[in-house]
């Protein structure tokens, strides 16, 4: 066993990682949804505007998930450790139990704070493309939103994949969230 | 040349890395190291186990330095077994 799947064991850093980049990712897909939906409906937003701000937001989401994320795990596991060497009646900053407070939390950082970025950044692709392009012409403000709405399904998948239950189900219903969410923007923009 | 056979050991450890895992990793410490893993109390934050460890040539230190790294405590030696293989094993 190697250590970086020693720690990976003692942290459980596996289910932990997967959890922060699906409820971050789910965060920043919501809110370039919000974004983009909320440009659309208000007339004659211009695409560089729209795109500024969804980069400024995903920035934002990448900085605020890998700092959060980091002084949360860092504080939760220096407790852990704490509580563990009283157990143990050890000093266990040399220990593999020691390595994991300083290893593990910048990982769970970097995969919270990547997970918005990467998937607003997957969002606002449209913005960045030239139309037409290669002949098929598209509105950059719907194709964003059907990203969006791609992602959030493709999110819920995921997570019914690795639940077991019914992945059609669950990505259906975070599509039906993601609906919830463009309406309610609608009508409160409208 | 003396060599150490068989080694028991009373070590406290976390529940973290598992029982597998952990005997797993003292056999790795060694080529034909055999591990016997059994545990003999539970408690909120640790076990106690006893790890008898069975090989041709046990490198004690290392042992010893493994189980602190995985973030155990080796409590007692409670058992031994040593060879002695005469001069020739040396060269």
């Amino acid at each position: 066993m190697n250590q970086v799947q020693l720690f990976i064991q003692i942290a459980k850093a596996q289910g932990i990682a997967r959890r922060y980049f699906v409820v971050n990712g789910f965060d920043g897909a919501l809110t370039m949804l919000g974004i983009v939906v909320g440009f659309y409906f208000s007339e004659g937003a211009s695409v560089e505007v729209a795109l500024s701000a969804c980069i400024g937001a995903a920035v934002a989401l990448g900085m605020s998930g890998v700092t959060s994320a980091y002084i949360s795990e860092r504080a939760e596991r220096e407790i852990e450790l704490r509580e563990l060497e009283q157990a143990m009646v050890k000093n266990l900053g040399d220990s593999a139990h020691g390595k994991v407070v300083r290893f593990i939390p910048p990982i769970i950082g970097i995969v919270n704070g990547l997970s918005p970025l990467l998937i607003s950044l997957i969002i606002i692709l449209p913005f960045w493309l030239p139309v037409p392009l290669f002949g098929f012409r598209f509105d950059p403000f719907e194709a964003s939103i059907f990203l969006a709405f791609l992602c959030l399904f493709l999110l819920g998948v995921f997570l019914g994949k690795i639940s077991g239950s019914a992945w059609l189900w669950s990505g259906i219903k975070t599509i039906l969230i993601a609906g919830t969410t463009a309406l309610i923007i609608y009508f409160v923009s409208s | 040349m003396i060599l150490l056979k068989r080694v028991v050991l009373d070590v406290l450890k976390p529940h973290q890395p598992s029982g597998l895992e952990f005997a797993k990793t003292l056999a790795e410490c060694g080529e034909g190291y055999r591990v016997h893993y059994t545990v003999t109390a539970v408690d909120e934050k640790t076990e106690t186990v006893v790890v008898a460890i069975v090989g041709e040539d046990i490198q004690f230190n290392v042992i010893a330095e493994t189980i602190s790294e995985l973030g155990a405590s080796l409590h007692s030696v409670d058992e031994v077994e040593v060879i002695n293989v005469g001069e020739s094993k040396q060269n």
